[in-house]
């Protein structure tokens, strides 16, 4: 532990040269233990992961297992897989941050977050797994323009998997920086490549394997610091509470809505972002396609939400729980730097909790899971880019649908390393540069320019080709810009006074503009081909909504 | 009465110089097909209401009566605390009821739609 808090310390001190000095002299002696616990952990974790990878490797080799692990995994899995998507270390050490810092402001981010999952589920998932066999691209592109939609569809991904991809690989490089007092490059370098091996060898098989492993171990830590907490408090929610508010600086303000919303507008269009960029997240939607049919898709969404719900119930009680245990107690808090706060920033706070609570060995757990759910997120994401590129761009778009098989998994696995390498060189480049509106901006991109197409395209008769691409257009141009021009980028990034754009969250203006551009696109289209895509409309409702002749599992 | 209508309409616009092919019209028309799709748009339109409902409600809560949920009701706990925590258990509660009604009703009318796809 110590180490860890020289290292955190000479991270913080870097503003503040003479204190710098000390703890890099400090950080020499003490760096080795902690060093020890968590490296031997992470490569335990790396090791089993490779097994997982060598025995996946074997079983990969059609296009289908490559993409979807062959339609093989089954709900209860896939819930898990998913959960593991979305419980990445910036939610796990964000959210607690968040509560740590100001209380019940951090729940409404984990509800914002967590309330997406009940509409993918009345709306889109049974009949996207239905209709679907390897990308969300399939669906919107059913009874449009295979052309036209799967270049606008890919676009739309890689877009969204950049962001957040970019915004991951920082995280993992400062965090990775931190616990583990590994280089920044050295730690981007090392994420970037095993994502590569776990991608190209294992396909889905492996990706979802990493995925369900790492939100066990995720699931099982954050339960222990919970339990550990509520111990700690005899098992009352009151006396955590009471507890929590003697101890915060702003006392009672804890437990009421603080700062983080400013106004009406802000907190619809970013509750609007939240909720359906989840529904167009490419590597979430892609989890879709791994199960054999729409009762597995049904479940997975189940479980998910079950498994998601009750890991941000945990961040909630870890937040207040870090309050009691870590606010209070010297050891962990700077106090080189007169602002005072956590040693290593405020994203330390789930972290310092595991050691108050665990000792070194628990610490180094937590630190090892950190890791591990950043390499298990980042190869979720260049699977779901790399499939854009060879199924969506190479194989319909550049092949007309008429690739080979073994040609097209050749160019999925081309894909994954040159957006592994992708991810490592913006990784490093951006190191210095605040990204954390990037994360916001994927799912606003994912709210605006692919959700609107893919639910309209499985819901209105009336969608065409060029509806479809004026609305999803429209949608991506103004989520970006609109970003750019709002506080996030233009005040915090570009150093201008004053935002063109008020709001943080683009999503209630592109949305509407993305569906305004569907709409007024498709009902002005009186082309031929428009009257053949409505018309295709019937045969896609009843595949849609029966499964009847939907890709079922690849068997073995 | 609706169904019937229903049914007409899609037979109608089915055309368009589209031929729809024959297994597919027989699930269309089937009496199991017009009543699955019914029930489950009914089903979940209500419960995306519900969600959106309970989920902006707080939102607006949050927005426009930030002292109310700051009223304590049990020591220092809040009015907000037990909402909060009760719009994530809802979350779960309304898929869990989903796949529920999804699982029994809805996929034996499944079954019986596609059944009658065989001539």
């Amino acid at each position: 532990m110590s180490r860890l808090i020289t290292r955190t310390a000479a991270v913080a001190a870097l503003l503040s040269p003479l204190a710098a000095v000390a703890a890099a002299l400090e950080g020499q002696a003490e760096k080795q233990s902690l060093n020890l616990t968590a490296i031997l952990m992470f490569l335990a974790f790396v090791a089993a992961t490779l097994g997982i990878t060598y025995w996946a490797a074997r079983r990969t080799q059609s296009r289908a297992d490559f993409y979807t692990a062959g339609g093989g995994i089954t709900g209860f899995q896939n819930g898990l897989a998913i959960a593991g998507d979305y419980m990445s270390a910036a939610s796990f050490l964000g959210i607690s941050a968040l509560v740590f810092g100001s209380g019940f402001d951090g729940l409404i981010y984990s509800i914002g977050f967590l309330v997406g999952w009940p509409v993918i589920m009345f709306l889109i998932a049974e009949r996207l797994r239905n209709l679907g066999k390897f990308t969300f691209a399939d669906v919107a592109s059913y009874r449009l323009d295979q052309l036209a939609i799967r270049k606008l569809a890919a676009a739309g991904t890689l877009i969204t998997v950049a962001f957040y991809l970019i915004a991951q690989m920082v995280g993992a490089g400062q965090l990775i920086k931190l616990l583990f007092g590994l280089d920044y490059n050295i730690a981007v370098v090392l994420v970037g490549v095993l994502m590569i091996v776990y991608v190209t060898f294992g396909g889905m098989l492996a990706t979802t394997w990493v995925q369900i492993i790492k939100a066990m171990l995720l699931l099982g830590g954050a339960s222990f610091m919970a339990f550990m907490v509520m111990r700690h408090v005899g098992f009352s929610v009151e006396t955590l509470f009471e507890q929590a508010t003697a101890a915060h600086k702003d006392g009672l303000a804890i437990m009421a809505p603080g700062k983080l919303v400013k106004d009406p507008v802000s907190a619809i269009s970013l509750g609007l972002a939240l909720m359906f960029g989840t529904a167009g997240l490419p590597h979430i939607l892609m989890r879709f396609f791994t199960v054999k049919n729409a009762v597995e898709a049904r479940k997975s969404v189940f479980y998910a939400t079950g498994f998601i719900g009750y890991f941000y119930i945990l961040t909630f009680i870890i937040g207040f729980g870090a309050i009691v245990l870590v606010g209070t107690n010297t050891f962990y808090l700077d106090t080189a730097s007169p602002q005072g706060g956590l040693r290593g920033g405020s994203n330390m706070a789930a972290i310092h909790l595991a050691h108050a609570v665990g000792g070194d060995v628990f610490l180094g757990f937590i630190s090892a899971v950190a890791f591990a759910t950043i390499l298990a997120v980042v190869a979720g994401l260049t699977l779901s880019g790399a499939t854009a590129v060879s199924n969506d761009l190479y194989a319909h778009v550049f092949k007309r649908g008429k690739a080979n098989e073994q040609d097209e998994i050749r160019v999925s696995k081309y894909a994954t390393v040159a957006l592994g390498i992708l991810a490592i060189v913006l990784g490093i480049a951006f190191e210095k540069q605040n990204v954390a509106f990037m994360v916001g901006l994927a799912f606003a991109i994912a709210a605006s320019a692919n959700f609107p197409i893919l639910l309209l395209s499985m819901v209105w008769r009336g969608l065409t080709t060029r509806g479809a691409l004026l609305g999803g257009s429209l949608g991506l141009l103004s989520a970006v810009s609109l970003t750019v021009l709002g506080p996030a980028v233009w005040v915090k990034v570009l150093g201008h006074d004053s935002p063109v754009f008020p709001y943080d969250a683009p999503a209630l203006f592109s949305m509407s503009l993305a569906f305004f551009g569907c709409w007024i696109g498709s009902v002005t289209d009186r082309s031929a081909r428009a009257r053949i895509e409505k018309g295709r409309y019937t045969e896609q409702l009843v595949r849609a909504e029966t499964g009847y002749g939907a890709t079922g599992a690849a068997s073995h | 009465m609706t169904t019937t209508i229903n049914q007409a309409r899609d037979g109608v616009e089915a055309s368009g110089g589209v031929t729809v092919a024959p297994d597919i019209l027989r699930i269309l028309n089937s009496a199991a097909f017009v009543e699955l799709r019914a029930r489950r748009r009914r089903f979940s339109a209500i419960l995306t209401v519900l969600m959106l409902t309970i989920y902006y409600g707080f939102i607006l809560a949050i927005a426009f009566a930030p002292h109310w949920l700051a009223v304590p009701i049990d020591g220092v706990i809040t009015v907000g605390i037990p909402l909060g925590l009760g719009v994530i258990l809802s979350a779960i509660v309304l898929t869990g009821i989903y796949v529920r009604r999804a699982n029994g009703e809805f996929d034996a009318l499944t079954a019986q739609a596609i059944q009658g796809a065989r001539p």
